[in-house]
């Protein structure tokens, strides 16, 4: 199963993003494999509308599940209708691998 | 035409209203000149509070047409959520899944241009209403009215300004705060602009981006300050280095604010701010009278 976890960088070592359309990066991982892949958000600056964009790429990127600080309702009921599990971690102070080793 | 005045400020909360009102009921004193009013603070009309006596005639529904997306036709082929300037489309080709989000299309027509499987259709949603208000003496109001949570300002106040009749002298247009679109669509086309400013480093702030945008669009103003005696005197200082025509000062009292916060601007008015308030009514009839030639 691949998890997308909201990231501020690129690195494993990168802090914990609480938003999700707005988080400047993805990080994909996958469970079976042990790998990871970081995914830029292109759509961080766009005026509206950068949750659903988010929720779309999280389903092009075949995650069945993202953790983020929180949803908006918006991209809520796209992750929804794609049967993609919301996960809210409420603390940004925490790194993308400790996330990882959360559900590791 | 009829001649047009926009009642603008920047900053919120200045008087916007306050001289709106009061201009509309002093020119309606003016048995030659038929006067109109238009509020175009569509976000939170709030002209008609001042105007219990006056019945609302008629109720209009505005719409935009918002895309529905017929999926037996579509190819999933992404282009009108390309096209769509406010992602307000979501298209995910593998899970077939194609869906417009209301809230955020402007209803611009991108995406129908985009479709080449025609599988794009306009549906008409409500954005508010204009309602067609009736005082005595034939004078009215013509109040936009957005509805709540729809982000068609501009839409709003274009349909609204459609909907004045002609058959008037002058139209006062009572725009909404700030220095955005909803501004700019309000001013568009009207022949003057009233500045009302207040003498605090806020007012200042807003009143000089006001200012540039009202030169950058190239319609006439002047500046009413409103508030008189509180804040600062830097605003003096722009204005006269501008060398914008001041029109009126209105002073800060407190009995006209709680008058006005009663809803009864006439009760709390005196002799002084009812000075003022005509300097104001004056410009306005004499550039009227120059705008007939």
């Amino acid at each position: 199963m691949k998890t997308i976890i909201t990231s501020a960088g690129n690195k494993l070592s990168s802090q914990f993003e609480l938003r999700f359309g707005r988080a400047e990066w993805f990080c994909l991982y996958d469970e079976e494999s042990g790998k990871t892949s970081f995914h830029e958000n292109m759509h961080i600056d766009d005026g509206h509308g950068a949750g659903p964009k988010a929720a779309e790429k999280a389903y092009e990127l075949g995650a069945a599940k993202v953790i983020s600080g929180d949803f908006g309702p918006k991209a809520k009921d796209i992750l929804t209708q794609m049967d993609i599990q919301m996960v809210i971690v409420d603390n940004d102070n925490q790194t993308v691998k400790d996330i990882i080793n959360m559900i590791k | 035409m009829p001649y047009s005045v926009s009642i603008i400020s920047g900053k919120g909360g200045t008087g916007k209203t306050t001289v709106s009102v009061s201009l509309y009921r002093m020119l309606t004193r003016h048995r030659d000149v038929h006067v109109h009013l238009a509020d175009c603070d569509v976000e939170e009309p709030n002209d008609l509070l001042f105007f219990p006596e006056f019945k609302t005639v008629k109720g209009e529904q505005v719409n935009k047409l918002v895309p529905v997306i017929d999926k037996d036709n579509c190819t999933y082929c992404r282009k009108c959520a390309e096209y769509c300037e406010f992602n307000a489309i979501v298209v995910i080709p593998p899970a077939e899944y194609a869906s417009v989000n209301n809230d955020l299309c402007h209803a611009c027509g991108a995406c129908l241009e985009a479709c080449e499987f025609n599988a794009i259709t306009e549906h008409p949603e409500p954005i508010g209403t204009v309602n067609f208000i009736a005082g005595r003496n034939g004078v009215g109001i013509t109040e936009g009215r957005l509805k709540i949570g729809s982000t068609m300002q501009t839409m709003m106040i274009r349909e609204t300004k459609k909907r004045i009749t002609e058959d008037h002298d002058i139209i006062i247009l009572d725009a909404p705060p700030g220095t955005s679109c909803p501004v700019v669509e309000t001013v568009a086309g009207t022949d003057f602009v009233i500045i009302v400013a207040e003498p605090t480093p806020f007012g200042l702030h807003d009143m000089m981006r006001i200012v540039e945008l009202l030169e950058e669009i190239g319609i006439p103003f002047g500046v009413v300050i409103n508030k008189a005696g509180m804040g600062d005197r830097k605003i003096y200082g722009y204005i006269g280095q501008k060398k914008i025509k001041t029109i009126s000062e209105i002073p800060y009292d407190r009995n006209f604010a709680a008058a006005i916060a009663r809803g009864r601007p006439e009760e709390g008015i005196s002799i002084e701010i009812e000075e003022q308030l005509e300097k104001i009514a004056e410009d306005v009839l004499g550039r009227y009278n120059l705008s007939k030639g």
